[in-house]
């Protein structure tokens, strides 16, 4: 599917989009040099990546402030590199070395960026959507002026926590954007399998609180939504949510094979590849396929640089293993 | 001095280190309404309703909400009614917010305090009456505190407003009523620090909350048989003041730990543990543990009395210790 059409969209503007095609070409290079980190055991635990769900990364953090606080999960390197979070510290992380994010104490499924308002992938499927609203909670006690992005995914609704986040969220009236990330997956399941319903969206209307579902795979489609509804977010009108509806093209993780999917059905996934889709719209802007092709060359570029440096940085001192557990107390020390 | 009660007590805790610090802020189910047991009457009148906030009955998300708005700045309190709901929170606990710091390599702090109305209460029965310390002591990242007296129920509740670390903060609900005359001005105790409750030369009982006063009436008891007990009240689980309960153990050369809770997989095994690895040629007899039967917590107060460790075999206990070395 190509959108050429979507050249036309209010939102557009081929100079910015350009700019946003290079920004998922740098999710799909780092999560590609990720793999690579993988295969090669530079990375140790598990990685989900989020190859083609790119659109949504970017529609979403684009459009989010610096201050804003973002709220990932365990597929979120899209996420806190759109945020702003550094990619050679974020591939750090990922191969548990100094001077990773978290100084290689977190790994993928938990890593956070404090300094550009990203408070922590999660390891637990829907526990940041409580923490989120809490976050929402005190900006609103502090009348600041920021807002909180909470992203999860569509296994996450069948968890306790979304139903109390998002009631809290709406009888606070807090200014949260809940985004859905439906990549129809959660794990191996096919998530509508699990789900009663008509899904988050239903869900979130049932409590009143405006949703809006999205192609996730158009970045003009979900940049302008997200524009719209966090400007409704931003005055004050409560917490909003929006699904946008994508698909996992590799594995659950880096070592899934998916076999339980058919291949034809990841195939024609392929065509849907919301970087393919958004080249098509720039080609019908005028930019050229040459100009595509050299912005995607300059990221893959820039995350070959930063697997190069992160591969030839130390391990943490042992002596970390004992940092920033607590301040109660004295530190403590090797029991055997 | 003033007599004030162990509820009152921490309800003028909370609100002075609320004038103190306006990042210091309560949650929890009917708050507004002075909190179940009347621990906040009043608050909401003088700091209103968002620092005093209602929740709804959603003990994950308060949980989880503390930990997002501690991350930003702000100090909650968090009320968990019974302890026994906390543990639909514990993802929220144990996950996030005892881990967030370390796993985050330091970017992010929790300073929150989840207060938990802890141990068996006028037939509370099984679902109301537990006490889990021992969980939260075995989680790193966490702080326990366990108030006995009026004094430590306002001086370790202000502590733990102020401490950079979650903790969590066991109030005992049979020690509510419970007055004592407390001079104005408590001000916050150092976490980690003992208390001697009672100096004594024979045997050192260690324990904490509610056990404090029975492990009192035991000692009291064992005077009229010429045995001299030194109570030490931990008031802190963890850290535990391991000084405090060493200096006591080399004088007194016995040992006995005791705690409401159920004996299995109890604190005080740690504390026996600690002192058996440590002092072990020090001890004039094996260190001695009390604490519960493996069962809940019954209804009828005949069978909810078989929970107690009464004083009679705390003072049998250090009678029998008493006897040998
Ligand atoms: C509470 C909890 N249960 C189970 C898991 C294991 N798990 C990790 S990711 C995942 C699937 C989540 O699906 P979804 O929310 O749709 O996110 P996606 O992986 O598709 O991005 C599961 C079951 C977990 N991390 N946390
Ligand atoms: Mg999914």
């Amino acid at each position: 599917m190509t959108q050429p059409d979507a050249a036309t969209a209010r939102n557009f503007d081929a100079a910015r989009f350009r700019d946003l095609y290079r920004q998922m070409w740098r999710i799909r290079a780092f999560e590609e040099q990720a793999l690579r980190g993988a295969k090669e055991g530079l990375v140790l635990g598990a990685i989900h990546p989020s190859i083609g769900q790119e659109a949504v990364a970017v529609g979403v953090c684009g459009r989010l402030n610096r201050d804003d606080i973002l709220l990932s999960t365990h597929r979120g390197h899209g996420h806190t590199l759109i945020k702003g979070a550094a990619p050679e510290a974020m591939m750090r992380e990922l191969f548990g070395r100094d001077g990773g994010n978290c100084g290689g104490k977190g790994g993928s499924m938990h890593i956070a960026d404090a300094g550009v308002g990203m408070l922590g992938a999660n390891g637990v499927v829907a526990a940041n959507i409580p923490i989120a609203v809490g976050a929402a909670h005190a900006i609103r006690l502090r009348k600041e002026s920021r807002i909180v992005c909470c992203i999860f995914g569509d296994g996450a609704i069948n968890r306790g926590p979304f139903l109390e986040g998002l009631n809290w969220a709406k009888v606070f009236d807090l200014p949260v954007l809940f985004v859905c990330e439906d990549n129809r997956f959660a794990a191996t399941t096919r998530t509508a399998a699990m789900t009663a319903g008509e899904g988050a969206a239903a869900r979130a209307e049932a409590l009143g609180i405006p949703a809006d579902s999205v192609d996730g795979n158009d970045l003009v489609a979900v940049d302008e939504l997200v524009d719209e509804t966090l400007q409704e977010v931003r005055a004050g009108g409560g917490p909003r949510l929006i699904v946008a509806r994508t698909y996992r093209l590799t594995g659950h993780t880096g070592a899934d094979p998916a076999t339980y999917r058919p291949e034809s059905e990841v195939a024609t996934a392929w065509e849907d590849d919301p970087i393919v889709r958004l080249a098509a719209t720039l080609e019908a802007a005028g930019v050229s396929q040459d100009d595509c092709a050299a912005l995607a060359r300059q990221a893959q570029e820039e995350m070959a640089g930063v697997f190069e440096r992160a591969s030839a940085a130390p391990w943490p001192p042992v002596g970390h293993a004992y940092t920033d557990v607590q301040d109660t107390g004295s530190p403590e020390e090797r029991p055997w | 001095m003033v007599k004030t009660s162990y509820l009152e007590a921490s309800r003028q805790a909370l609100a002075e280190e609320m004038r103190r610090d306006d990042t210091v802020w309560a949650l929890g189910e009917d708050l507004g309404r002075g909190g179940v047991f009347g621990q906040y009457k009043g608050l909401v009148d003088e700091f209103g309703p968002e620092r005093i906030s209602d929740a709804p009955i959603s003990e994950a998300c308060i949980a989880g909400a503390a930990v997002g708005a501690a991350m930003m700045g702000t100090r909650p309190v968090v009320e968990m009614r019974f302890s026994d709901f906390a543990l639909c929170a514990t993802d929220e606990i144990v996950n996030q917010a005892a881990k967030a710091r370390f796993m985050f390599g330091g970017q992010l702090g929790v300073p929150l305090v989840m207060r938990q109305p802890t141990g068996a209460w006028r037939s509370s029965a099984a679902q109301h009456s537990q006490s889990l310390e021992a969980w939260y002591a075995h989680i790193p990242g966490l702080v326990v505190t366990a108030p006995a007296t009026v004094a430590d129920a306002k001086a370790l509740l202000k502590a733990a407003i102020r401490c950079d670390d979650p903790v969590i903060h066991l109030e005992h609900k049979d020690l509510w009523a419970f007055e004592e005359e407390i001079p104005a001005g408590i001000d916050a105790a150092p976490l980690g620090a003992a208390r001697i409750a009672r100096e004594g030369e024979d045997v050192t009982i260690v324990t904490w909350s509610k056990m404090v006063h029975t492990a009192l009436e035991a000692a009291n008891a064992l005077t009229d048989k010429g045995i001299s007990a030194e109570i030490i009240d931990l008031r802190t689980l963890w850290p535990w003041d391991r000084e405090a309960v060493y200096a006591s153990v080399r004088k007194t050369g016995r040992a006995i730990v005791a705690h409401e809770a159920v004996l299995v997989g109890g604190f005080g095994g740690e504390i026996a543990a600690r002192i058996g690895e440590d002092l072990y040629d020090q001890l004039k007899a094996p260190v001695r543990r009390l604490g519960a039967p493996r069962i809940p917590v019954s209804y009828a107060p005949p069978l909810e009395r078989e929970y107690h460790v009464p004083a009679e075999r705390i003072a049998e206990a250090a009678q029998a210790l008493a006897a040998r070395g």
